[in-house]
C-alpha cells in the first residue's frame, strides 16, 4: 500500500504569497482573539479553589450554580466535567477563609440540596504560585526557542534557524488563538503540550531543509524555488505519515483520556495539523524570502554530486 | 553488509532482559497489606517490633505472604482483604494497648505483589502519583525572612548578655530587620564590642561608625551564614513535618524540598484535609522542668504515694514514672539547637544543647542552685507529655551544655532529633493544596492506560498494513520502547502521574516517527532501483541523521520543560525525555537488529516485505497527486 503517488514536483512556492497571506491572517486573528478575549486560564495560574463533585444522577448545573451563588460567590463557574454526573466548581480565592472552609461550606450547601453529592477532588492554589507559573512558562518558551535556534544555526545556517522558529512560533500563537477563541481552559498540561509541539514540529522543517541542502548539491541547474518545491514534494509523504501516526495516539488520548487529557490532546492536535502546514509552507517560504542560496549551505570545494560519504551532507529522507 | 556482530546482539539481549526484569514488577498488581509505623517520635520500629508483629500474627493464625521491615515501617502482605482486616485488628490490639496514647500506627496499605526475587534485584513497580492513587497534596512556603529575623533576634539577646558580662556600657540593642544596631559612648567600648562580635559571633559582620558624639555599631548576618541558616531552617522544618505526619499513619508520605524555600507534602490515601492541615500546623512543645526530689516526690515515683501538690507525673521513654515540678524553666522556644556528638574525654556519646540568651540565663541561675539534682525535658505531643531525658545537673550550665551518660550513639541521635522536633525553625504557609478522591485516581489510571493501549494498537495495525513485515518489526520495536520506558521509570523510582502517562502515549507517537523515516527511506532506495540488501543498509544509514535531528529538537523542548516546569509539567517532562532516549535505542538499534536477523544472512535476497513500492510510470501526464 502506498498513499502518495506523486508523479512530478508540485509547485508549492508558486503559491507562497497566497499561503503566507493565509498564515498572516490566521496569525493576526489569533493575536486579536488573544488580546480581545484572553486565555481562559486554569486555577493553577489564577489561584483559587476548584472542587469536583459527583452526583448519583445527572446533575443540574444551573441549580448547582444557583446554590453556590447564594453563598456569596457571584462569579462562580460551574460546568460538567467528563460525564453529566460530574460537576466542576471553580471558586475565586476569598480573603479570611481557607480553601478547606470554602469547599466544606459549598459541599454542605450542595448536600442540603441533594444528599447524593460526593466530593471527588479539591484543589487550591495560592496567587503567588500562579504568577510564578506564568514567568516559568515564558522562560521555558524562551529557552526552547533559543535552544532550537542555536541548534539549527549550527546544523544549517541562521536563515533556516530564523525561518523555522518563526514558523513554529506562528503555530504556538495559533494554538493559543484557538484556546482564546473557544475559551477552552488553558492549564499546565496544555502549556506542556504547546512546548512539546514546538520541539516536535521543528523536526518537520529540519527534514525539509535537509532535503533542500541535498538538492542544492545534487541539482545544480535548478533555481532556489524549484529546489524548495522538489524538497517539499519528496518529503510530503513521510511528513503526513509520521504526523498521522502521532495523531493516532493523540486521538486515542482525546477519546479515551478523560477530561484531564482532553485539552492536552486538543492542543496537540491543532499543533500537529498546523505543524505540517507551517513547516512545509511557512518555514520554506520565509527561508525563500530571506534569500537562501546554494553558497550558504554548500561550502568549500565542490564535491561529487550526491556523494553519500560527504561529511557535510545532512540527513536525507 | 546487514549483519550485526555478536556483541551487538549481546547488548540487545542484555538490554531486553534488564528491561523485562525491571518493568515486570508493574504487572503483578497490588495486594492488601498492613503497615506498622511509629506514631510518635519516641517509638521505634526495629527487630524487636518485627518479632512482636510476627508473634502476634502467628498467635492469630495468620500467615502473611511477606513480612518486611525497612527504616521506618514494617509491612505484612496478605492474600485477601479479609486477612488484611483481621491482621490489622490483631496488630492494633497488640501494639496499641491504649488507643488514647498510640505508640504505633497500624494502617491499611497496598503492596506490590511482585515476587521476592524481583524485590531482591531492587526491581520495584513505578511509584504512582497522587492523581492516580488519590490523596492530599500540599505545597508549603517557608517564611525564610521570618527564620532569619528569629535568628537575628536570638543574636541580639546573646549579644546583650555578652556585653553585660564584659561590662561594656551601651544603649539597648535594637533590631532593624536583620540588622542589629547599638550605640556606645566612647570609641574604646565600640571597639571592644566589635572584637567580641568577631570572636564569638562568627555569623555576624560588624562595622563601627561615628555618629555625632556616639559610636554606632551595626552588625548584619553574613550572606553565607544567612544561606546556611535558611538551609538548616528548611531541613529542620522537613524533619518536624516528618515527625508530625507519622502521627497521621499515612502509608507512604512524600515530604520534599522544592526550590529554595518550599516543601511539598503528599499524603496518599488521606481524604481529610482539615485534619492533615491541623497536624501540619501544630507545634509540639518542649519543656524543661526540675524533678521533684522531695520525700513525697520520691514516694510518688516509686508508686507508694500520691503525686505531691505542685508536681506532675510523666513517664520516661522506658515507661517508668517521673515526678516533675509544675514550674517550667524553659521551653522549646528557648532551645535553638540540639546536636548529637561525642565526648572525647569521657569516651561517650552526648547531646549538645544550645539555648538562646534568655534560656541560658535561666539555666545558669537554676543550675547553680540545684547542682546534684535532676532536670527533666518533657516533650508534649497531642497534649500528652513524655520525659524524653532525665539527667543530673553536674555543674553550672550556660547557653551551651551537654547531656551525657548511659546512652549509645543511636540514643543520642534520637534525643537530639526529639529535642529539635519540638519546634519549627521558620513559619510556613500552605500556598497550594489538592485533594484527589480515590475513585478519581482509579478513573485516571484507567483512562490513561486506555489511551496508551488504543493509541498503541492503532499504530500497530496501521504499520503492519502499510509496511508489512517491516511494519511488524517497527511495532515490536515500539513495544520494546514502551517496555524500556517503563523499566527506566521503575528503576529511577520516578513518580508516574497522569501527564506522565500522556507523555508515554506521546512517546509512542514520536518513536514511530523514526521507524516511518527508516521505512520510507528504504522504499525510496528500492524505488530508485537499489538491491534489497543495499536498500536496507542505505535506508537505515541515511535516516539516522534526520532521526537524530528530530530527537534533539524534541529533547530541547523536553529539557526546557524539566528545567522550568513544576508539578504536573515536570511529571510530563521526565517521561517525555526518557521516552526520546529509549526510542533512539529501540527504533534504530533494536529494529535494525531485527531486520538484520531476519534478512541479513540471506545472500540472494530478491525482495523484502515492506508493502507496495510504487514506481512512477514513465509518462508523467497523470494528475500530480493521486491516492
Amino acid at each position: 500500500m502506498e498513499f502518495f503517488r506523486i508523479h512530478k514536483t508540485i509547485p508549492f512556492m508558486r503559491h507562497a504569497l497566497v499561503l503566507n497571506a493565509i498564515s498572516v491572517i490566521t496569525f493576526l486573528l489569533a493575536v486579536f482573539f488573544l488580546l480581545h478575549r484572553g486565555l481562559h486560564l486554569s486555577v493553577e495560574f489564577t489561584g483559587g479553589t476548584v472542587m469536583e463533585v459527583a452526583y448519583s444522577q445527572s446533575a443540574d448545573v444551573a441549580k448547582v450554580r444557583d446554590v453556590v451563588g447564594k453563598l456569596g460567590y457571584p462569579d462562580v463557574q460551574v460546568q460538567n466535567f467528563g460525564t453529566s454526573r460530574d460537576v466542576q466548581i471553580r471558586l475565586p480565592a476569598s480573603k479570611g477563609m481557607s480553601s478547606a472552609q470554602q469547599s466544606a461550606q459549598v459541599l454542605e450547601a450542595l448536600k442540603a440540596d441533594d444528599a447524593s453529592v460526593v466530593l471527588r477532588g479539591n484543589e487550591f492554589v495560592g496567587p503567588q504560585v500562579g504568577e510564578e507559573l506564568t514567568t516559568n512558562g515564558l522562560k521555558a518558551l524562551g529557552m526552547v526557542v533559543v535552544g532550537i535556534m542555536i541548534y539549527l544555526a549550527f546544523r544549517f545556517e541562521w536563515k533556516y534557524a530564523l525561518s523555522t522558529v518563526l514558523a513554529n512560533l506562528h503555530d504556538v500563537v495559533i494554538i493559543l488563538g484557538f484556546f482564546a477563541f473557544f475559551q477552552w481552559e488553558f492549564s499546565l498540561a496544555v502549556l506542556a503540550a504547546v512546548l512539546a509541539v514546538l520541539g516536535y514540529s521543528v523536526n518537520e522543517s529540519v527534514v525539509i531543509f535537509d532535503r533542500i541542502r541535498e538538492n542544492f548539491r545534487r541539482y545544480r541547474k535548478m533555481d532556489t524555488q524549484e529546489i524548495i518545491d522538489n524538497a517539499i514534494t519528496s518529503t510530503i509523504s513521510r511528513t503526513i505519515i509520521t504526523h498521522g501516526s502521532t495523531q493516532l495516539v493523540v486521538l486515542s488520548m482525546f477519546f479515551f483520556g478523560g477530561p484531564t487529557l482532553h485539552y492536552f490532546a486538543l492542543a496537540l492536535t491543532i499543533g500537529i495539523c498546523f505543524g505540517i502546514y507551517s513547516s512545509a509552507f511557512v518555514a520554506a517560504a520565509i527561508a525563500m524570502w530571506l534569500g537562501v542560496k546554494r553558497e550558504d549551505l554548500v561550502k568549500g570545494p565542490v564535491k561529487r554530486d550526491g556523494d553519500p560519504d560527504d561529511p557535510n551532507a545532512g540527513a536525507v529522507v | 553488509m546487514n549483519r550485526y556482530p555478536v556483541w551487538k546482539y549481546t547488548i540487545i539481549v542484555i538490554v531486553l532482559l534488564l528491561g523485562l526484569i525491571y518493568s515486570l514488577p508493574n504487572f503483578f498488581g497490588e495486594a492488601p497489606a498492613v503497615q506498622v509505623s511509629a506514631a510518635k517520635v519516641t517509638s521505634k520500629v526495629d527487630e524487636a517490633t518485627l518479632a512482636r508483629v510476627d508473634a502476634a500474627l502467628k498467635g492469630a493464625g495468620l500467615v502473611p505472604d511477606l513480612l518486611t521491615r525497612d527504616a521506618t515501617s514494617i509491612r505484612a502482605r496478605f492474600k485477601t482483604p479479609d486477612e488484611q482486616l483481621k491482621a490489622k485488628d490483631v496488630l492494633q490490639h497488640t501494639l496499641v494497648p491504649d488507643p488514647a496514647d498510640p505508640g504505633y500506627t497500624v494502617a491499611l496499605n497496598l503492596l506490590s505483589r511482585s515476587p521476592g526475587w524481583l524485590t531482591a534485584l531492587h526491581a520495584y513497580p513505578m511509584y504512582l502519583g497522587l492523581d492516580l492513587r488519590g490523596g492530599v497534596d500540599f505545597l508549603l512556603q517557608v517564611d525564610m525572612k521570618g527564620a532569619i529575623d528569629k535568628k537575628a533576634e536570638s543574636f541580639a539577646g546573646d549579644l546583650r548578655t555578652v556585653l553585660r558580662d564584659k561590662g561594656v556600657r551601651s544603649s539597648p540593642i535594637s533590631r532593624n530587620g536583620q540588622t542589629l544596631e547599638v550605640t556606645f559612648r566612647d570609641a574604646a567600648s565600640a571597639e571592644t564590642a566589635r572584637g567580641l562580635i568577631a570572636d564569638q559571633f562568627t555569623d555576624l559582620a560588624a562595622t563601627v561608625v561615628q555618629d555625632g558624639a556616639d559610636y554606632k555599631l551595626t552588625a548584619t548576618i553574613k550572606p553565607e551564614a544567612a544561606r546556611r541558616l535558611q538551609d538548616a531552617a528548611l531541613k529542620q522544618n522537613i524533619t518536624t513535618l516528618h515527625n508530625r505526619i507519622n502521627e497521621l499513619g499515612v502509608a507512604e508520605p512524600v515530604i520534599q524540598q522544592q526550590g529554595i524555600d518550599r516543601i511539598v507534602v503528599q499524603l496518599p490515601g488521606v481524604q481529610d484535609t482539615a485534619k492533615a492541615k491541623d497536624i501540619l500546623g501544630r507545634t509540639a512543645t518542649l519543656e524543661m522542668r526540675l524533678v521533684d526530689e522531695s520525700a513525697e516526690g520520691r514516694a510518688a515515683m516509686s508508686g507508694s504515694g500520691p503525686v505531691p501538690f505542685g508536681a506532675e507525673r510523666f513517664n520516661d521513654r522506658a515507661g517508668r514514672p517521673v515526678i516533675v515540678k509544675k514550674q517550667v524553666l524553659a521551653t522549646g522556644e528557648n532551645l535553638t539547637d540540639a546536636q548529637a556528638g561525642f565526648d572525647s574525654q569521657k569516651q561517650e556519646p552526648n547531646v549538645s544543647l544550645t539555648m538562646d540568651a534568655k534560656g541560658g540565663r535561666v539555666m545558669r541561675d537554676t543550675s547553680r542552685e540545684n547542682i546534684g539534682k535532676r532536670m527533666a525535658i518533657v516533650l508534649f505531643e497531642k497534649g500528652k507529655g513524655e520525659a524524653i531525658s532525665v539527667a543530673t545537673i553536674n555543674g553550672e550550665l550556660g547557653t551551651r551544655f551537654q547531656i551525657s551518660g548511659a546512652m549509645g550513639i543511636v540514643e543520642a541521635n534520637d534525643l537530639a532529633l526529639l529535642l529539635r522536633a519540638g519546634s519549627l525553625a521558620a513559619p510556613m504557609d500552605i500556598i497550594q493544596e489538592r485533594t484527589i478522591g480515590p475513585s478519581l485516581g482509579a478513573d485516571n489510571i484507567k483512562k490513561g492506560f486506555d489511551s496508551v493501549m488504543y493509541g498503541f494498537a492503532a499504530i500497530m495495525v496501521f504499520m503492519c498494513i502499510y509496511y508489512a513485515l517491516f511494519g511488524l518489526f517497527s511495532s515490536i520495536a515500539l513495544a520494546v520502547n514502551l517496555m524500556l520506558l517503563v523499566a527506566l521509570l521503575s528503576l529511577l523510582q520516578a513518580t508516574l502521574t497522569l501527564p506522565g502517562i500522556a507523555a508515554m502515549a506521546l512517546a509512542i507517537g514520536v518513536a514511530i516517527d523514526s521507524n516511518v523515516l527508516i521505512n520510507e527511506r528504504v522504499r525510496e532506495e528500492l524505488r530508485n532501483g537499489a538491491s534489497p540488501q543495499a536498500a536496507i543498509h542505505a535506508g537505515y544509514d541515511r535516516a539516522w541523521g534526520t532521526i537524530l535531528d528530530s530527537n534533539v529538537t524534541t529533547l530541547i523542548a523536553g529539557v526546557a520543560l524539566l528545567a522550568f516546569g513544576s508539578g504536573p509539567v515536570r511529571g510530563f517532562a521526565v517521561v517525555h525525555c526518557i521516552g526520546i532516549v529509549t526510542s533512539m535505542f529501540s527504533a534504530v538499534f533494536f529494529s535494525r537488529g531485527l531486520v538484520n536477523f531476519w534478512y541479513g544472512s540471506k545472500k540472494k535476497l530478491k525482495s523484502i516485505s515492506i508493502g507496495t513500492v510504487w514506481r512512477p510510470a514513465t509518462d508523467a501526464a497523470t494528475p500530480a497527486v493521486t491516492k
